[in-house]
C-alpha cells in the first residue's frame, strides 16, 4: 500500500469564537424563530460553542436512545414472565412467578434520585445564567460555577445516597433468602436494578468529572457541556428508574 | 511509490501514529476494510467448506480430515456470523462512512473522532473473540447465528456450546456496543456538522442512508446487546430467562425449575435481526442511486421520493420482525400482522427499485467497473428481493421456512447484492485511497465471473428449498429422505461457488496490484458532483447533490456541490433556482 | 415447481397451487427485470451521443418520474396486495381456526435427535410425564409415569401412522432443544420448542409414506433427525392402534412404554 491514503492533509479544526464572540447562553442566538436545522433553507452553524453543545447533546442523546431500548429488552421478559409456568411432577400446572415484596426502601431511593434530579437541573441552569455567563465569558470571575458548585454536589451526594439505599434494599432480599438465580421475578428485580445501578455509578462518576471540569475547563463553553451532558443523562437514568419501579410495584 | 510527495511530509509522526493509532477518520476506513477483508477471507473459505463438504462428505479437508456433523455446523454457525456482522456491517456501515461521510457532508473532521477511533479498536477485540471461539476447547458453536435457546443456553446441548458460544457471545456483545458508538458518532456528525450551505434538502443520498442506518443501528443493536446479557446470565449465573423449566438434555433432567421462554430469544433476536438486514443493504441502496446518477449522467430521478422511501424502510424495518418466526408457534393472528408488515416493507425497497430501472433508460450509460458492479447490485437485489414477499406469506412461508430457499434468497439479496454494492462502493472510493485508479479490465472480468458464478451457486438454491431441502443439513442423505434429485443440482452449485470464489483473487490482485501501477486517478477522476471529490479543504456547498446532464455550449455535463451555477442565461438548463430532477 | 415432493394433504392442493402462481408471477417479473435491464445496456450502447434535453428540466422529469416509477409502484404494490389477500384464506383455515371435534390425537415430541409420536390411547387423555422418568435406552423415552392411569393405555412411537382422510391435531412439544417438525409431503412445519405446547391441524389425503425432518438446527445429528410418517386406510389405522392398545392394556405398566416403542424402527 503506499504512504498516502488521503489526498489531502486533514486540517485541525480553526478555532471559532462562536457568533460573533457572543457569549454561550441558552438561547437561541437568532432569537425566536426555528431550532438550528431546517429542512432546507439553512445549514448547520460551523464550530460555534452552539454547534458544539448541540453536537454533544446529540452523541448523549442518541446513546441514551440505546439505553432505553436496552431496558425495554430487559423490560419485555418481565412481560414475558408472569404468563410462564410449568408443569411439575405433579402434573399441576405451577407458576413460577412469585411476587416479591418490594423492600420499603425503595420508596426512599425513589424520592432521593427525584430529588437528585431537581438538583443537577438547578446545577445545569446555573451555568447557563445569562448574566453570569457573560461575566465568565469576560473573565470576571467564575459566578456561574461558583453557584453551580453546591448543587452539583448535592446531586452527588444524593446520587451516592441512592445507590447505598438500593445496596440495602438487595441485602434486605438476599436476608430473605432470594437471590439472583432464585425464581422468574428475582431474575427480574436483580437485573433491572442492577442494570440501572450501573448506570447510575457510570452517572456518578461522570458528576464527579463535571464536578472536575466545571472548575478546571478553561473554556465556558466546554463547562457547560460538561455539566449539560451529565445532566441529561442523569434526567434519563430517573426517568428510566421510576419507569421500572411502577413495573416492579404495579404489576407484580 | 507516493502519489503526491508533498503529501507525506506530515512530519513527527510516524507509520504508527498516522495510520494504526489515528482518529482520523480515512485512516481508520483503511483499518475498517483490513478487518472486512480478513473476515471476508476466513468467510469465503467457510462456506467453501461448506460447499465441498456438502457433496463429498467423505473427503478429508488438508490439515484437518474429514468434517464431522458438529464441525459442519460451527462452519455454518462461524461463516454466517463473520459475513454479516464483520463483513456486511463492518464494511457499507463503519468503513465507507469513515471513508467519505465527513467529505460528503462538506466538513473535514467526525464529530467524535475519538469516539470512533474506540469503536474501531472495539470492533477489533469483537473480531479477535470471535476468531477465539475456533481455537477453544470443543471449537465453535453450531448453534447458527441466530443462536436460539436453549440450545445457545446450555453447554450440555452439543460441542461448542461451551466456551465456543462464550467466544460468540463475547464478540456479539463487544460489537453492539461498538456499533452503538460509531453510530452515535455519525448521527451526531450528519446532524451537526454539515459544512457550510449543507442542508439536509442537498445531502448526498449516501449521507441519508447511513443517517437511517444509524438510527437502526442504534436501535437495534442496543436491544441486541440486552438479550446477549440475559443469555450470558442464563449461562453462567443462574437464571433462566431464556430456558423453560423441565429441560431433559441427553436423559438428563435439568435441575433447578424456573420457567423461562425461548420465544423470548426469538422476539428479541429478530427485533435486531431484521433491522440488521437493512442495516447492511441500505448504504448499498444509496451508494446505487449515486452512481447511476453519476455514470448516466443525468440527475437522481425524484431525490426526494428516495429520501422518503429510504426513512421508510428504515421506520418500517422495526416492525417485520416477526416474519422470521411465522412457523415458530407464534400466534397466528401475529403472523398475519407480521406478514402485512412485511408486504409494506417491501413497496418502498421496490419504489427504490424501479426508481433505478427508470434511471437506467436516460442518458448513455458509461460501463466502467463500478457501474457494472451497480448493475449487478440491481439485478441481485431484484431477484433476492422478489422472493421476500414470497416468504412473508405465512401461508407459503410455513413450507419454505429454514430451507434452501430461504437460504437462497438471503444470500442473492444480502450476500450478493450486499457484496457487489461493496465491490461498486471500493473500485469508486479506491482513488480517494491511493490517488490511482483500479484496472478496468481485471475489473470488468472480476464481474462477469462473479456475476456468472453468483447466479450459478444461489439460483438453484430455490429448487433445492422446494423439493424441502432444511438448512444446516451436514450431509444431504438422512435417515429417511436422502434427495436423490437434488445431487446434481448441489453439486453444480459447488463448481458455481468455486468458481465465484476463484473471481475474487482477481479482485484481490487488482486491490493490491493497483496500488502502486494503476493509472493515476487525478482530481475527480468520475467527473462526480458530491464533495469527497473536491479540491477545497473546506468547501461550501451550493446546490443540489446529483446535478448531471448536457450543458449546451458547455464543457463539462456536471455540476459539482462545490461550484456555483454558471450565471442564468434562458439558454441554461440550470438556472440557479431551478431544481433539476 | 415439480420440485415439490409429491402432496398428500388436504390444504396441500391449495398450497401448492398459490405457490405455483406466486413463483410464476415473481419469475417473470425476475425475467422482466433482467430483461430491462440488458436493455438499458443495449439502447444506450447504440445511443451515439447524449440526447439533448429539451424544454424546462423539471417538467419533463416529473411525467417521466410518474410513468417510470409512479405507476409501476402501483401496479407492484397491488399485486403484493394480491398475494396477502390470495394466500391469508389458506393461513386462517389452517392456523386462526381451532381443531375439529373428532380429529385424531397425536402428540409429538422432538429430542435430541428423534421424534417420538404418542397417541393418548383408548381413554382419550394424554398420560403424565416425568422428567426424571425420562430413560430412552430402558423404553421411556418421554418420561411416562405409570402411576398415572392415563399412561397406561398411551401409545408411543417412533413412526406416524396416521388415517387418511381425517383430521389430525398434532401436539407439538420438545424435551431439550427447539427442533422443527416438517413434513414436505403434507406442506406442514412448525417448531417444536421447550415449555410450549404448540398445536398443528391438517388432513393428510393420500396413503403413503412420508419424511418427516426437523428444520431447525438442533445439534450434531440435526441431520439424521427424522422420521417417517405412514397414511393408512382409517380400518388399518384401527388395526394398528388396536394392536398397540391391547398389547399395553395386558402389559404390566412399568413396561407399557418400553413395549410400544419396539416399533418398527425406520
Ligand atoms: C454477507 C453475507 C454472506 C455472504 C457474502 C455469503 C457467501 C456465501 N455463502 Fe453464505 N451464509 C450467510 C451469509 C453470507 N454468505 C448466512 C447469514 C448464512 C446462515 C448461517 C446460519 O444459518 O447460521 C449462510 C449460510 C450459507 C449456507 C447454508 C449452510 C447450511 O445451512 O447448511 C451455504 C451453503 O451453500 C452458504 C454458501 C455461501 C457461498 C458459496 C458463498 C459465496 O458467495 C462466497 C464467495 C464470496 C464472495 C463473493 C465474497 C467476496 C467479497 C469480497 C472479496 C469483498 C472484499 C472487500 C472488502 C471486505 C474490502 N452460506
Ligand atoms: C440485506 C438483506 C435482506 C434484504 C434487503 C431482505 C429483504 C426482504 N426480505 Fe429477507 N432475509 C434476509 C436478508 C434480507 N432480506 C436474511 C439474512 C434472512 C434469513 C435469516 C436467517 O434465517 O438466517 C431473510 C429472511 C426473510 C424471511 C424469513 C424467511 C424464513 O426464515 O422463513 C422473510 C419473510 O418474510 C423475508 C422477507 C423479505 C422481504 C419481503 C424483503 C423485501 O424488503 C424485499 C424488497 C424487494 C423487492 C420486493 C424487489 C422489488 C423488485 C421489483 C419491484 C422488480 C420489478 C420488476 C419489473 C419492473 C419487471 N426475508
Ligand atoms: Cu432437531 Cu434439528
Ligand atoms: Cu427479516
Amino acid at each position: 500500500m503506499p504512504a498516502t491514503f488521503t489526498r489531502h492533509q486533514v486540517e485541525t479544526e480553526k478555532r471559532d469564537t462562536g457568533y460573533g464572540g457572543k457569549p454561550p447562553v441558552d438561547r437561541r442566538p437568532t432569537g425566536g424563530g426555528g431550532g438550528d436545522d431546517n429542512w432546507d433553507s439553512r445549514s448547520s452553524r460551523h464550530g460555534g460553542p452552539r454547534e458544539l453543545l448541540i453536537r454533544y447533546r446529540l452523541a448523549v442523546l442518541s446513546g441514551l436512545a440505546g439505553d432505553f431500548v436496552f431496558f425495554a429488552v430487559l423490560v419485555s421478559a418481565f412481560f414475558v414472565r408472569p404468563t410462564a409456568g410449568h408443569i411439575d411432577a405433579g402434573a399441576n400446572f405451577v407458576s413460577d412467578w412469585h411476587p416479591i415484596a418490594i423492600p420499603p426502601i425503595l420508596w426512599i431511593n425513589t424520592a432521593i434520585l427525584l430529588l437528585s434530579s431537581l438538583t443537577i437541573e438547578v446545577a445545569r441552569r446555573q451555568l447557563f445564567h445569562e448574566i453570569d455567563v457573560m461575566e465568565e465569558w469576560l473573565g470576571l470571575g467564575r459566578p456561574a460555577v461558583k453557584r453551580a458548585a453546591p448543587w452539583l454536589l448535592a446531586t452527588i451526594l444524593l446520587g451516592g445516597l441512592f445507590l447505598a439505599g438500593q445496596w440495602i434494599a438487595w441485602q434486605q432480599l438476599s436476608a430473605q433468602g432470594l437471590y439472583f438465580a432464585t425464581n422468574p421475578n428475582s431474575h427480574f428485580f436483580y437485573l433491572v436494578t442492577g442494570a440501572h445501578a450501573f448506570h447510575l455509578l457510570l452517572g456518578l462518576l461522570a458528576l464527579v468529572f463535571a464536578m472536575a471540569a466545571i472548575f478546571r475547563l478553561k473554556k465556558v463553553e466546554m463547562r457547560q457541556i460538561a455539566l449539560d451532558c451529565t445532566a441529561w443523562f442523569w434526567h434519563a437514568m430517573t426517568l428510566f428508574w421510576i419507569f421500572l419501579f411502577i413495573l416492579l410495584v404495579c404489576y407484580q | 511509490m507516493n502519489a503526491e510527495p508533498a503529501h507525506s511530509a506530515a512530519p513527527s509522526h510516524g507509520f504508527l501514529r498516522r495510520r494504526v493509532f489515528t482518529t482520523e477518520h480515512r485512516a481508520l476506513a483503511v483499518l475498517y476494510l483490513l478487518i472486512g477483508l480478513a473476515a471476508v477471507i476466513v468467510g469465503t473459505l467457510l462456506s467453501l467448506v461448506i460447499r465441498i463438504h456438502r457433496v463429498w462428505p467423505t473427503v478429508p479437508f488438508p490439515l484437518y480430515g474429514i468434517l464431522r456433523p458438529e464441525d459442519y455446523l460451527a462452519v455454518v454457525t462461524m461463516h454466517g456470523t463473520l459475513m454479516v456482522f464483520f463483513v456486511l456491517t463492518v464494511v457499507p456501515q463503519s468503513a465507507f462512512p469513515n471513508l467519505v461521510l465527513a467529505e460528503q457532508i462538506g466538513t473535514r473532521r467526525m464529530a467524535f473522532p475519538r469516539l470512533n477511533a474506540t469503536a474501531f479498536w472495539i470492533t477489533l477485540a469483537s473480531f479477535l473473540a470471535l476468531l477465539a471461539a475456533f481455537f477453544v476447547p470443543q471449537g465453535a458453536p453450531i448453534s447458527g447465528w441466530t443462536s436460539y435457546p436453549p440450545f445457545s443456553a446450555i453447554a450440555a446441548t452439543g460441542p461448542g456450546q461451551g466456551a465456543g458460544m462464550d467466544c460468540w457471545l463475547a464478540s456479539i456483545a463487544l460489537f453492539c456496543i461498538a456499533a452503538v458508538a460509531s453510530s452515535a458518532n455519525f448521527l451526531a456528525t450528519i446532524v451537526a456538522r454539515r459544512g457550510p450551505g449543507m442542508t439536509f434538502g442537498r445531502l448526498p443520498l449516501t449521507v441519508w442512508s447511513w443517517l437511517t442506518s444509524s438510527a437502526l443501528t442504534v436501535i437495534a443493536f442496543s436491544a441486541l446487546f440486552g438479550a446477549a446479557l440475559m443469555l450470558f446470565a442464563d449461562r453462567h449465573f443462574g437464571t433462566s430467562f431464556f430456558i423453560p423449566a423441565g429441560e431433559v438434555i441427553n436423559g438428563i433432567a435439568r435441575s433447578g425449575g424456573a420457567s423461562g421462554s425461548p420465544m423470548l430469544w426469538l422476539h428479541l433476536f429478530w427485533f435486531f435481526g431484521h433491522p440488521e438486514v437493512y442495516i447492511s443493504i441500505l448504504p448499498g441502496m444509496g451508494l446505487a442511486s449515486a452512481l447511476l446518477a453519476n455514470f448516466t449522467r443525468r440527475p437522481v430521478l425524484g431525490y426526494r421520493f428516495m429520501v422518503i422511501a429510504t426513512l421508510m424502510i428504515g421506520f418500517l424495518g422495526l416492525g417485520v420482525w416477526g416474519h422470521h418466526m411465522f412457523v415458530s408457534g407464534m400466534n397466528p393472528y401475529a403472523g398475519t400482522a407480521f406478514g402485512l408488515t412485511t408486504i409494506a416493507i417491501a413497496v418502498p425497497s421496490s419504489a427504490e427499485v424501479l426508481t433505478w430501472l427508470a434511471m437506467l433508460f436516460r442518458g448513455r450509460l458509461r460501463l466502467s467497473t463500478p457501474m457494472l458492479f451497480t448493475l449487478g447490485f440491481i439485478s441481485f437485489f431484484i431477484s433476492g428481493g422478489l422472493t421476500g414477499p414470497i416468504l412473508a406469506q405465512p401461508a407459503l412461508d410455513a413450507y419454505l421456512h429454514n430451507t434452501f430457499f430461504v437460504v437462497a434468497h438471503f444470500h442473492l439479496v444480502m450476500a450478493m447484492a450486499g457484496v457487489f454494492s461493496l465491490f461498486a462502493g471500493i473500485y469508486y472510493w479506491y482513488p480517494l485511497l491511493t490517488g490511482r485508479l483500479m484496472n478496468e479490465m481485471l475489473g470488468k472480468a472480476h464481474f462477469w465471473i462473479s456475476l456468472i458464478g453468483a447466479y450459478g451457486t444461489f439460483f438453484p438454491m430455490h429448487l433445492a428449498g422446494l423439493a424441502g431441502e432444511p438448512r444446516h443439513y451436514a450431509q444431504l442423505a438422512g435417515p429417511v429422505e436422502s434427495f436423490p434429485s437434488l445431487i446434481p443440482v448441489e453439486r453444480g452449485i459447488t463448481f458455481a461457488a468455486l468458481t465465484l470464489a476463484a473471481a475474487q483473487l482477481i479482485f484481490l490482485f487488482n486491490v493490491f496490484r493497483s496500488a502502486r501501477h494503476g493509472d493515476r486517478a487525478g482530481e475527480n477522476p468520475w467527473r462526480a458532483t458530491t464533495h469527497e471529490w473536491s479540491p477545497d479543504l473546506h468547501p461550501i456547498t451550493r446546490g443540489e447533490p446529483y446535478v448531471y446532464g448536457p450543458y449546451p455550449g458547455g464543457t463539462k455535463d456536471f455540476l459539482p456541490q462545490w461550484e456555483l451555477a454558471a450565471p442564468a442565461t434562458s439558454a441554461q438548463p440550470y438556472p440557479s433556482g431551478a431544481k433539476p430532477e | 415447481m415439480n420440485w415439490l415432493p409429491p402432496n398428500g394433504a388436504l390444504h396441500g392442493i391449495g398450497f401448492d397451487d398459490l405457490l405455483r402462481w406466486n413463483l410464476d408471477t415473481i419469475f417473470w417479473l425476475f425475467v422482466a427485470s433482467q430483461i430491462l435491464i440488458v436493455l438499458a445496456l443495449l439502447l444506450s450502447g447504440l445511443r451515439r451521443r447524449p440526447a439533448p434535453v429539451p424544454g424546462p428540466v423539471r417538467a419533463r422529469s416529473f411525467v417521466a418520474f410518474l410513468f417510470t416509477s409512479l405507476l409501476p409502484l402501483l401496479a407492484i404494490t397491488g399485486l403484493y396486495i394480491a398475494m396477502v389477500v390470495t394466500s391469508h384464506h389458506l393461513w386462517a383455515v389452517s392456523r386462526e381456526q381451532a381443531s375439529a371435534r373428532h380429529a385424531v390425537q397425536v402428540e409429538v415430541t422432538g429430542v435430541q435427535f428423534a421424534w417420538y409420536f404418542r397417541y393418548p390411547g383408548r381413554d382419550g387423555i394424554y398420560g403424565r410425564l416425568v422428567p426424571d422418568l425420562i430413560n430412552a435406552p430402558a423404553g421411556n423415552p418421554l418420561g411416562l409415569d405409570p402411576t398415572d392411569p392415563h399412561s397406561r393405555d398411551d401409545i408411543v412411537s417412533p413412526v406416524l401412522v396416521l388415517p387418511a382422510g381425517r383430521p389430525v391435531d398434532l401436539r407439538l412439544r420438545a424435551q431439550d432443544v427447539i427442533h422443527g417438525f416438517f413434513i414436505p409431503g403434507m406442506r406442514l412445519k412448525q417448531d417444536a420448542i421447550p415449555g410450549m405446547i404448540g398445536h398443528l391441524q391438517f388432513t393428510p389425503e393420500v396413503p403413503g409414506v412420508y419424511p418427516i425432518l426437523c428444520t431447525q438446527v438442533c445439534g450434531l445429528g440435526h441431520a439424521r433427525m427424522q422420521a417417517r410418517l405412514r397414511v393408512v386406510t382409517p380400518s388399518e389405522f384401527q388395526q394398528w392402534l388396536a394392536a398397540r392398545e391391547g398389547f399395553a392394556l395386558s402389559t404390566p405398566i412399568a413396561e407399557v412404554p418400553a413395549q410400544s416403542a419396539m416399533e418398527e424402527r425406520p
